[in-house]
């Protein structure tokens, strides 16, 4: 069993689903840090068999709606004083806002400089968005 | 109060603020004189980044009508935009010359988008295939006049129905009235896009048919909504030979429809209705054209508050 140093104070980012840590880790740009990051792949999970982990050796800004966005079941808890203060659930949030881009190239967005790339829930259960400017769903 | 409001989704506004606009159209139809000086002073932008003749002609006889003035572009090639100015630019600049804008624009959401930026009220004259709300303005209108009301109509779309943006336009709209029944004749390969099923016609537990020859049903129809269906849309020749004919509407067909039909058509015509239905008393489409300008007219009126 491998084991991971536990961090004192920071964040966890649990329960990713398998294949999406690495995504997650350059997105918050965690290959910059100029403090203790571990990325775990495949670890062992009791909930869903397998799942990748962050642990972040620092209290930095997570953008939680896009972490929401890209896999609602992962859960942030916070660290202090090696022990966790806090754990948040994340669901999908109601709109995302540049995490996306629209897939029409009939849409303005394929056009102009600038623009935010914006896409509104329109159906949690099913997961589906749609580009708040031409309709088009993404799902 | 539509005073300063923007237009650019055809249900931007309430059936109420519809029914509003289309009282003063009304008016402005029985007494066109007196509304002649209403907008005086006023200036209408109009920004065709697509060239549309017909339409951006009814907006500026709209204009003219009211004693307005009217400045703009009829193809972004001879404007700055060929310089690479942003639309949020154009609207900003052209909004502070203009009280209002009309805006025709190849791609889908530009309306919605320049409207964040623009100082006036911006009207969706066109977006790609995405919506052309003041045509389903001129066709409510058209459907009143013809009918009396928009309630309890069995409503036939009759052509290509899967690239008209018309068509999807005109169908969202109605869907919000009563007792209304759809009937939507096409080629299987151009029947209605799949989220107008589900998202207008299903969420709205709507009554609609669909079928492939306008022969069958015609008898059944209040309105005839007739498009362009072209040979190039056909996935393969047999059917194009084997339908083709059921898509052009002749006296011949209107024999078993109703004697108050409305024959509906956003226009430009190829050959999907012969003329010699022109002169039927059921052919609505050069009164639909008409319409078209003092509906815009109206709405012109409404938006800059002068009425
Ligand atoms: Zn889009």
């Amino acid at each position: 069993m491998l084991n991971i140093t536990s961090i004192s104070k920071g964040l966890v980012i649990d329960h990713i689903k398998p294949g999406l840590g690495l995504k997650i880790f350059k997105y918050l740009k965690l290959d910059e840090a100029d403090f203790t990051v571990a990325l775990i792949i495949n670890a062992i999970s009791e909930k869903h068999g397998r799942k990748d982990i962050i642990k972040i050796e620092n209290k930095i800004d997570i953008d939680l709606a896009m972490l929401g966005f890209l896999d609602p079941n992962i859960t942030v808890n916070i660290i202090e004083d090696e022990v966790i203060i806090d754990k948040i659930n994340l669901t999908l949030p109601d709109t995302v806002e540049n995490i996306i881009e629209c897939k029409n190239p009939r849409c303005i967005t394929a056009e102009e400089r600038d623009i935010t790339h914006k896409f509104v829930l329109i159906n949690r259960d099913k997961g589906l968005y749609k580009c708040q400017y031409c309709d088009q769903i993404y799902s | 109060m539509l005073k300063g409001r923007n237009l650019v989704d055809p249900r931007d506004f309430t059936t109420e603020e519809l029914d509003s606009i289309f009282a003063f159209t009304k008016e402005i139809i029985n007494r066109p004189e007196e509304f002649a000086h209403l907008c005086d002073g006023k200036i209408l932008g109009t920004l065709f980044y697509e060239p549309s003749t017909r339409t951006r002609f009814s907006f500026e006889a709209a204009m003219l009508r009211l004693g307005g003035k009217v400045i703009g572009f009829s193809e972004p090639g001879s404007s700055s935009v060929k310089k690479g100015e942003s639309l949020a630019d154009t609207l900003r600049t052209v909004g502070s010359y203009a009280d209002i804008i009309a805006m025709r624009h190849h791609k889908e959401g530009a309306p919605q988008y320049g409207a964040k930026y623009c100082p006036v009220p911006l009207i969706n004259a066109g977006d790609g295939g995405h919506q052309h709300p003041t045509q389903t303005l001129t066709d409510l209108y058209t459907i009143l006049e013809s009918k009396g009301s928009l309630n309890n109509l069995t409503i036939g779309f009759c052509g290509d129905l899967q690239f008209g943006r018309t068509v999807h336009s005109l169908i969202k709209a109605m869907s919000r009235y009563e007792n209304i029944r759809f009937i939507l004749i096409s080629p299987i390969e151009l029947q209605v896009p799949e989220y107008i099923k589900t998202e207008v016609l299903g969420q709205h537990g709507l009554n609609y048919v669909e079928g492939e020859r306008l022969e069958d049903v015609i008898g059944e129809l209040d309105i005839l909504y007739m498009t362009r269906v072209q040979k190039e849309r056909f996935f393969n020749e047999a059917d194009y030979i084997r339908l083709k004919d059921s898509y052009i509407l002749d006296l011949r067909k209107l024999e078993s429809a109703k004697d108050d039909l409305a024959i509906l058509h956003p226009l430009p015509r190829v050959n999907e209705i012969s003329m010699e239905v022109d002169a039927d008393p059921r052919a609505k489409y050069f009164q639909q054209v008409k319409n078209g300008m003092y509906v815009r007219m109206a709405l012109i009126a409404k938006l800059l508050g002068v009425r």
